[in-house]
């Protein structure tokens, strides 16, 4: 056994699970307020396209994530007038969102296609933690998006389930009608936590562009977006099983990309099939699960609220 | 005196009607105003798709070689929407078709016309069927997500085309490109007045037909309404859920595979890599946008086969084709907007205190 091949493939593994666990983040966060969004594939699209353009012309990797994050959040921005104030159905707006986003990255992603950048994200070691035998090569060797990540995980637990404005947004998914009875401002939950949703799909489609791949491709996401709708349900709702499911997800990638680069018998077409057939093996097993523990999606989630007029 | 919004008792027929056309002459002003903020002219872009699309018998022709494959797949997603079931599936199952239809004529290089295309269209039809049942089976055994699960098989099946096309299947004399050799003549779908439009169109005005009758006029449609529509009464009175999802996937599913088989034996004439240009996404939005009603599928079917081969002419004046595909997500958005007239009205009504 080679451990330098160990170590390259696990973090490689933190690497392609990383656009994976910020999606699966921001959609848990939208989910809990009660709003499917399944436009995650073309926020994310938008978000590569944007951060990748600005980061062409500004050199400044970071004004790209902050531009990705901007466009990914307006982008959720429609899904939330169309289904929050307009009540219109969840499925169908979000599958808009994703034909839209598509649409539009590849209209205007003509102009960039084979553009090197000469700045973009790259591993810097934490001083101290990288030193740490195996662990440290692997999880503290890693591009800043990276780090983020993790902190993201850790904030936004703590945000759902220790402050009171995550007590709000539970509520908000599990019982509208008695949020708003406390005061809680339905409308305004929803709106915000679907833009924040949008703005961590932004950022996950820029971390493709800016970090794993620095170059421009049409449709780089190549179903990322769908494989972190799938993971929400695999965490049930949770940042820490995210991070998880993400990683395993980040491994299916990360060996089959070795097993093509050594050159193994299997054709890379069948390799290249195994993270959307993990992706289905794996809803088929949490969604039985949860099912059985009954623990399922937020009570409210896909159906609009409708405040009862007193006249 | 404020201004609310009140449910309407039973939807208006004008209204019904208003939403679509306006939700499409409203996405072209904004795709206009897209072509302009990205340096081009629009009213010679439009010029430019509208001739390409309809401006002559060639034009209009071509208009209807790309609807039949929408025609298809989007009678096979409306008729699974009736049962509020989602099959974002049919571009995988149109691709599965393809490639079992391709099968069949490449193992037949020399085969007569009148049993070899009936047997690509019945080995298209299954291929279609069977990979969207699993979706169906997981569904309706497991609750499992239909959404996910059928999106996601359309990745896998476009990597399974591209194994043969790239492999087994290559055209030794291709130069290395990615496709198959020609079928053989007998594989080959018969086309009309000298125009490419092929009998694929008869599949799918015979499919319209026997769908409008099914929804309408068989105890299978029946429950598929009543299922659609209120699936606790459907379950109270005794009907087998289990079996209409399965039915209404393999329809569903079958209706995309013969849409593929319809592609490679009537126009392309050999499998290919890359064989849709999304027909299958496309077909979800023409079933939203005629109202799950299989007749005005057909016609919503040959105006997006136009903004298609449009979509292509525009590429002559340097824009690129996407642009159909932007537009395309401003017209579902604008018509889930609309939606919203056509279940509630606005009304005024003086405030209490």
């Amino acid at each position: 056994m080679n451990w330098d091949i160990v170590i390259a493939t696990l973090s490689a593994t933190i690497k392609a699970g990383t656009p994976l666990l910020l999606a699966t983040l921001g959609e848990i966060l939208a989910e809990r307020a009660g709003i499917l969004n399944l436009g995650l594939e073309g926020m994310m699209l938008v978000g590569a396209l944007s951060g990748f353009i600005i980061c062409f012309l500004t050199s400044n990797p970071w004004i790209g994530l902050l531009v990705a994050s901007i466009s990914g959040a307006i982008i959720a921005l429609i899904h939330a007038v169309l289904t929050i104030t307009l009540r219109a159905n969840q499925v169908v707006s979000g599958l808009a969102v994703t034909l839209f986003g598509t649409g539009l990255s590849g209209f205007l992603g003509k102009m960039v296609i084979g553009v090197p950048i000469a700045h973009y994200f790259t591993p810097i070691g934490i001083p101290g933690l990288e030193r740490i035998p195996f662990l440290g090569p692997i999880f503290f060797n890693q591009d800043p998006l990276v780090y983020l990540s993790y902190l993201l995980v850790f904030f936004i637990a703590f945000w759902i389930y220790q402050t009171r404005p995550g007590l709000h947004l539970r509520a908000v998914g599990e019982n509208p009608a008695a949020a708003d009875t406390l005061g809680v401002n339905v409308y305004g939950i929803r709106y915000l936590y679907t833009l924040i949703g949008g703005a961590l799909a932004g950022m996950a489609g820029s971390y493709l562009s800016l970090a794993y791949t620095p170059v421009w491709i049409e449709n780089m996401t190549a179903g990322r977006g769908w494989i972190a709708i799938a993971l929400v349900i695999f965490a049930t709702w949770d940042p820490f099983k995210a991070l998880l499911g993400s990683y395993l997800f980040g491994l299916v990638d990360a060996v089959q990309f070795r097993l093509q680069a050594v050159g193994v018998a299997v054709p890379s077409f069948f390799l290249n099939m195994t993270p959307y057939l993990a992706t289905i093996i794996v809803l088929i097993f949490a969604t039985t699960e949860t099912a059985r523990r009954r623990i399922g999606a937020p009570a409210a989630l896909g159906s609009p609220y409708e405040r009862e007029e007193k006249s | 005196m404020s201004l609310i919004l009140e449910r309407r008792e039973s939807p208006s027929t004008l209204v019904n009607f208003l939403v679509p056309v306006l939700s499409i002459l409203l996405a072209l002003l904004l795709g206009a105003l897209i072509i302009k903020l990205s340096g081009f002219n629009p009213e010679v872009a439009y010029r430019e798709m509208l001739s390409g699309a309809f401006g002559s018998w060639y034009a209009i022709s071509e208009t209807m070689v790309k609807a039949i494959p929408l025609m298809l797949c989007a009678l096979g997603v409306g008729f699974a929407f009736r049962t509020v079931l989602w099959n974002i599936g049919a571009e995988g199952q149109l691709y599965m078709g393809a490639w079992a239809a391709g099968w069949v004529a490449l193992s037949f290089p020399h085969g007569q016309s009148w049993w070899l295309i009936p047997l690509m269209m019945l080995a298209g039809f299954l291929a279609g069927a069977l990979w969207g049942l699993i979706p169906g089976i997981l569904k309706a055994s497991l609750n499992v997500s239909e959404i996910i699960t059928s999106l996601l098989l359309n990745y896998v099946a476009i990597l399974w085309v591209d194994y043969f096309v790239y492999g087994p299947w290559k055209d030794p004399k291709g130069y290395g490109f990615p496709f198959t050799p020609f079928f053989g003549e007998g594989a080959w779908l018969p086309t009309f007045f000298g125009t490419r439009v092929h009998l694929g169109i008869i599949f799918a005005l015979v499919a319209a037909v026997i769908i409008y009758f099914l929804l309408k006029s068989t105890r299978l449609g029946y429950e598929i309404r009543v299922i659609g529509e209120n699936p606790q009464a459907a379950r109270y009175a005794g009907m087998n859920i289990f079996r209409t999802i399965i039915v209404v996937f393999l329809v569903s599913g079958g209706l995309a595979g013969l849409a593929g088989m319809a592609e490679v034996s009537g126009v392309i004439h050999r499998l290919q890599h890359a064989i849709s240009p999304g027909y299958g996404y496309t077909a979800i939005i023409i079933a939203w946008l005629s109202r799950l009603n299989p007749l005005v599928t057909l016609l919503v079917s040959i105006l997006f086969g136009g903004l298609l081969v449009g979509g292509f002419s525009v590429r002559s004046i340097g824009l690129s084709e996407s642009l159909v595909y932007v537009i395309q997500g401003i017209i579902l958005f604008l018509l889930l907007a609309g939606d919203l007239l056509t279940r509630y009205r606005f009304s005024w009504r003086k405030n209490a205190g």
